[in-house]
């Protein structure tokens, strides 16, 4: 992945959030993708360009169509930093609360 | 007993609360001491922090080093900005994986609540997309109606 600014910045708008919910689906060409947002192609192309720029999508040319698809790494890296943040947090504050509970029996042997 | 919650405040800002049933200077030392950071700040079930750096003074450095034990890892750096020993830890962290993500300076809170904690931590990072990005990834995964609860539930409380 280029860069994860460019990617945390490119899935703040909802419209290219949208985009890329729509290519885990599967490849698509501009003219596909414009049809459900109901917005001119020109318009998707610029979101498009974001998205190819962040690295997140993938383009290739195949006669004077240049169909989309989803770069698998650049999700996985911004999915994986986002579960660590949740499940970590869940998961390590249930620790958490063991390690108080040791913390003060140790303190209740230690007390005369 | 003590739900976590998780509320933005602001354009750029994420607060977590969590209440445990030890009192701050335990909360804290469990914050601070590598040996006892060890035990929870673990992630997923079957991490493990073989490399836990805390450098417990202002401009002290953070180092956690993660592993699944199966090749896989990764780590955090930061910064200590401001200690006061029980009460507040105000640092900077950024996750490496291994591109560095964007800095996010936290600020969390121990107070005595009962004769437990009352647990805050204030992120903030550096933009609104970043954070927007953050949350909205999130509700995709299925966070959304957590968030809803606890936005009420802090409407309730005032």
């Amino acid at each position: 992945m280029k860069d994860l600014d460019g990617a945390f910045s490119a899935l703040a708008d909802p419209t290219r959030r949208a985009i890329l919910a729509r290519l885990a689906v599967g490849e698509a060409t501009v003219m596909e993708l414009a049809e459900p947002f109901d917005m001119s192609q020109p318009a998707i192309s610029r979101h498009l360009k974001v998205l190819e720029g962040a690295g997140l999508i993938t383009r290739r040319v195949e006669g004077t169509k240049r169909p989309c698809r989803l770069a698998p790494d650049a999700i996985r890296q911004i999915d994986r930093w986002l579960d660590m943040l949740r499940e970590a947090l869940a998961r390590n504050y249930d620790r958490l609360d063991q390690v108080l509970a040791e913390m003060q029996s140790e303190e209740g042997k230690e007390a005369p | 007993m003590s739900q976590l919650t998780l509320k933005t405040e602001g354009d750029t800002h994420v607060v977590v609360t969590r209440r445990f049933a030890a009192p701050p200077e335990a909360v804290y030392r469990a914050h601070m001491e590598p040996a006892l950071l060890k035990k929870w700040l673990l992630g997923p079930e079957g991490w493990t922090m073989p490399v836990c750096i805390n450098e417990a003074k202002p401009g002290g450095k953070i180092r956690y080093e993660w592993s699944d034990g199966k090749g896989g890892g990764f780590y955090l750096t930061g910064e200590f900005i401001s200690l006061e020993p029980f009460r507040r830890i105000v640092h900077v962290e950024r996750m490496h994986l291994p591109d560095a993500t964007p800095d996010n300076h936290v600020e969390t809170i121990f107070e005595p609540d009962g004769t437990g904690t009352l647990m805050t931590m204030r992120m903030t990072l550096p933009d609104s997309e970043t954070r927007t990005a953050m949350l909205a990834t999130g509700m995709e995964h299925g966070m959304e109606a957590s968030y809803a609860r606890l936005e009420e539930t802090l409407e309730e409380e005032g």
